[in-house]
């Protein structure tokens, strides 16, 4: 029997299921000495609910519009039997193509339900929540992952994203910090201390994309001009973003006054933000999360109907083709790797301006990684890459979700868990992703 | 032919010197509206030194160029193509991934403002391709395409820039040769309709039958011009050669002995998963050259990898001489007995930074007496090389330069001479010739025809159909990873093989 990748996948999935049946029927068994009432740890039940938005606003405790009790562990029995069975079926019959990606694909999000069902025991969840939760975190992963579409779509290697995020967040933050001093002097005047202060804000975004255009520039220059390795390149920007934002935060951002004491501000989009379940998850958010969704949309469009787009997908794949038309090579790929670490500026800016109000040192965290990862998943394309950024902030949501619970799988397991995920889908679903083919290499004539 | 036809192009004493090489010396000729111009001439004769300099990729160093009577200056591709030029090279400058309408219009889209105007660009390319005879499929990804049509959308490119005159840059090599008669029609009509041809190759048969007139290039000189009714093969060639040249390879019918070489089997799929060996069984004996015809790319590379163990098979077994090789190292395959002049001379058969001295050694450096104990034993590896340029005449100033200096006929030369020396009884020969000079050739094939007399079994891949007809006793054709057909050299006629390699099988009973 020899080892493939299908049974590789199959062996892992069993023992993912396997690991979590044990741990769930551990964990559930310790809560039962806890508990007078649970007898068995079947009678454990997990609560899903789907809050009523509406209403939710006068009334805090208005009842849902649905909630479901769902039997723990039943239910995680069936899905972790269901698991085994079909990874028992990949390894005896070792399918060559069209099982392996699903199989993960469910192992993966099965897995998250059931960790969830788990964390609920006896309890009740949030579902609208929950939901709302992926696509904020996602917001920036997405917005990265379009960012190293536009530029190794053009075939140039973009690893300096989380670098480029990184000082576009310190930046950003600075310019809506700085322009508020200026504007309205060390306080914000009376009638607007309530409101949101927006011109501020709206410069720290320009700001951010601004300095992401700038980081970028750099990279170009280098990988371009000087033909440096550009993933020695993409590297030197990352390592010199940690020294320039450290530098900065310490001798200017801690000693700077501003008035200004918050972020971009929620948005709910009217009677829409009002539908139970879809409200929350699409209409629900602060401006750069409905941005991301616009930024995704447009630049599918872009790339696959526009000249600009045609020109890009052509000089990533087969530059000399496009050269012998006439296509500027090298100014076109100047210009995407600026336009990609612009649109790198705009996920920095909702790292200091949207997701939080501030600016900490690496408070990008290593999801400019992400990004790349998501825009493999995605293979080069925005919708795909947008719902390979879902599914590792739907890591990252749940991980944030469960430390709620009290939950007893130690929170370090938890935060690891969107890495590992990326690990395992990286080397596992995917298999060999082909990048454009002349991506990373410097074009000469 | 009428003496006050403007020309649709004329080029005056183009000269390019590159280091070391005078590629074009003082070049003149002039090309008429609705000719079909064949520019014949060994490789490095300068053709595509002359032709890069037409489309504007060089710059002469010497000459000029006219066009329609009015002096050009071509500074790039797109100044060419303004001037109503185009070129299809030898290797497509096509995008695998976009469509076959995307590859055409790209640098020149039908827009409408920023966006692409997709329903028009088809339709255009649906016009061309009807006003030519050039069948293309418009929305089909180009990578999925068959290379005879990837030619044709090359030259629907030029065609939708509007240009009169259109360069042909070897473009029967990777063709099978019914799509090459196809490409000829195609070629026909376009003159018909008035544009002007330029067909370079080094097929004698291929100028006879569809040229007007034809320009033969000898080290970057015109050394003359021939009418393609009168004159003869053999002319042809001696003008290209500069000598007479022997077109046929001297033989004596083969004396088969016993299997030395046993293929059962033999599957694979690549990455994509996609069929590249399908089911493939040969038999190679003692004394016989068994040719493997095909276009190239339809599985000819990964049949002689895993025989020589470089490429991984998952089923199927091949024996040498009784022996079980499957999966088994090369290196241990090469101590068998197996000689194997690899098709790509420059990344598999030489270290191009090594000297030819160490190039010469790399199969048997490690062994006496070239090497003593933990080190080289410098005075053998000496001695070897120099005894083996003698032999096989490598033109080179010394042993130690490094093998990337050297022409291709000199660098196929090492691969030999190496090969040739060690006790072998299977010889795996892909693409032995593959842009050599005809001097060069010649030689090679009298070496291959030696060892197969010396009783080797010897397995020819090449996807020069007249090479494999030349010197093969039997000839296996290859389409889609099959062998479709093994006939007795005999039975292998020019029609049937090509038959074959279009994938076409024979239907005994009519249907």
């Amino acid at each position: 029997m020899k080892f493939t990748r299908a049974r590789g996948v199959g062996l892992l999935g069993i023992f993912i299921a396997i690991v979590l049946l044990f741990a769930v029927n551990n964990s559930l068994g310790n809560k039962i000495t806890e508990t007078s009432k649970i007898q068995s740890i079947w009678d454990f039940t997990s609560t899903i609910r789907i809050p009523d938005s509406a209403k939710l606003k006068e009334d805090p405790k208005a009842p849902p519009v649905a909630a479901i009790e769902l039997p723990t562990m039943i239910t995680i029995s069936l899905i972790c039997g269901a698991l085994i069975l079909v990874g028992g079926t990949l390894i005896a019959k070792n399918p060559e193509r069209g099982w392996v990606a699903p199989y993960m694909s469910s192992v993966i999000g099965f897995g998250f339900f059931s960790i969830l069902l788990w964390a609920v025991a006896n309890n009740s969840v949030d579902l609208s929540d929950t939901l709302s939760r992926v696509v904020r975190l996602g917001t920036p992963i997405a917005i990265g992952a379009l960012a190293g579409i536009v530029c190794e779509r053009s075939g140039v290697v973009n690893i300096g994203i989380e670098g480029m995020m990184l000082t576009a967040a310190c930046f950003g933050y600075a310019a809506a910090a700085i322009s508020a001093r200026m504007i309205y002097g060390e306080s914000l005047p009376a009638n607007v201390v309530k409101g949101v202060v927006w011109l501020p804000l709206i410069i720290g975004i320009l700001g951010a994309i601004l300095t992401g255009g700038m980081m970028a520039a750099l990279h170009a220059w280098l990988s371009i001009r000087f033909k440096v390795d550009q993933v020695i390149s993409g590297t030197v920007i990352n390592i010199m973003a940690v020294g320039i934002t450290g530098f900065t935060r310490t001798n200017f951002l801690l000693k700077f006054e501003s008035p200004l004491r918050a972020g971009l501000p929620q948005m709910p989009l009217g009677p829409l933000a009002d539908i139970p379940l879809l409200g929350p998850i699409l209409f629900d958010h602060k401006p750069i999360t409905y941005l991301m969704i616009l930024m995704v949309i447009g630049l599918n469009f872009f790339l696959f109907r526009t000249v600009w787009g045609l020109r890009t997908r052509a000089i990533g794949e087969h530059p000399k083709a496009a050269d012998t038309v006439g296509i500027n090579v090298n100014r076109m790929r100047y210009r995407n790797v600026i336009i990609g670490g612009m649109i790198a500026g705009v996920a920095g800016a909702w790292f200091s301006l949207e997701g939080s109000f501030g600016f900490d040192d690496g408070m990008t965290n290593g999801q400019g990684f992400i990004s790349l990862a998501a825009m493999i998943f995605g293979k080069w394309n925005p919708i795909g890459a947008f719902g390979g950024s879902l599914l590792f902030s739907s890591a990252d949501a749940l991980q944030l979700k469960v430390q709620a619970y009290n939950f007893d799988l130690p929170s370090q397991f938890m935060q690891m868990l969107p890495y590992v995920v990326t690990l395992i889908v990286l080397a596992g679903v995917i298999g060999r992703a082909k990048p454009p083919a002349a991506s990373g290499k410097v074009y000469e004539k | 032919m009428t003496a006050n036809v403007v020309p649709a192009l004329e080029v005056r004493n183009i000269t390019k010197q590159f280091p070391g090489v005078l590629a074009n010396d003082h070049i003149s000729f002039t090309l008429l509206p609705g000719e079909i111009h064949a520019f014949l001439g060994e490789n490095g004769a300068g053709k595509s030194t002359l032709m890069n300099i037409l489309y504007g990729l060089y710059d002469p160093d010497e000459g000029e160029i006219l066009i329609n009577g009015k002096l050009a200056k071509i500074k790039n591709p797109a100044d060419a193509i303004g001037l109503g030029l185009g070129m299809v090279h030898q290797e497509y400058a096509l995008v695998d991934t976009l469509t076959v309408t995307e590859n055409i219009i790209l640098g020149t889209e039908l827009r409408k403002g920023p966006v692409l105007n997709a329903k028009e660009a088809s339709q255009r390319v649906r016009e061309l391709s009807e006003q030519y005879g050039l069948a293309v499929p418009p929305d089909a990804i180009v990578g999925d395409l068959p290379v005879g049509v990837q030619q044709r959308v090359e030259i629907l490119k030029a065609l939708y820039r509007n240009v009169n005159m259109l360069i042909l840059d070897e473009p029967t090599a990777v063709l099978t040769p019914q799509e090459a008669d196809d490409l000829f029609r195609v070629m026909r009509e376009l003159a018909d309709q008035g544009k002007a041809l330029i067909f370079i190759t080094h097929k004698l048969r291929e100028v006879r039958e569809v040229a007007d007139r034809i320009t033969v290039l000898r080290r970057g000189k015109v050394v003359g011009d021939a009418d393609p009714k009168t004159a003869s093969e053999g002319q042809l060639a001696a003008l290209m050669v500069g000598r007479d040249v022997v077109l046929k390879v001297d033989k004596t019918a083969a004396n088969p002995g016993d299997v030395v070489l046993k293929v059962r089997n033999l599957n694979l799929r690549d990455d994509r998963g996609l069929t590249v060996l399908d089911d493939v069984s040969i038999d190679v004996h003692a004394g016989e050259v068994l040719g493997i015809a095909g276009v190239q790319g339809n599985g000819q590379t990964e049949l002689v990898e895993a025989i020589t163990g470089l490429q991984a098979l998952p089923s199927g077994s091949i024996e040498l001489l009784g022996k079980d090789i499957t999966n088994r190292p090369p290196r241990s395959i090469t101590e068998q007995g197996v000689a194997y002049i690899p098709e790509d001379r420059k990344g598999t058969g030489l270290v191009l930074g090594y000297s030819i001295r160490d190039n010469l050694v790399l199969s048997t450096y490690y062994k006496p007496p070239f090497t003593k104990g933990l080190t080289f034993n410098d005075p053998a590896i000496d001695e070897n090389a120099k005894e083996l340029i003698a032999t096989f005449d490598v033109r080179t100033p010394s042993a130690t330069t490094t093998a990337g200096s050297l022409s291709g006929g000199n660098q196929q030369k090492i691969i030999v001479a190496r090969e040739f020396t060690r006790k072998n009884r299977l010889l795996i020969a892909s693409q032995p010739t593959r842009g050599i000079d005809v001097g060069s050739i010649e030689f090679i094939h009298n070496q291959i025809i030696k060892q197969r007399d010396a009783g080797l079994a010897v397995l020819l891949v090449s996807a020069e159909l007249d090479e494999v007809l030349a010197l093969a006793d039997r000839v296996a054709v290859m389409y889609h990873g099959k062998i479709v057909g093994i006939l007795p050299i005999a039975e292998a006629t020019r029609e049937r093989v090509g038959l074959l390699m279009a994938g076409i099988q024979e239907q005994p009973n009519g249907k």
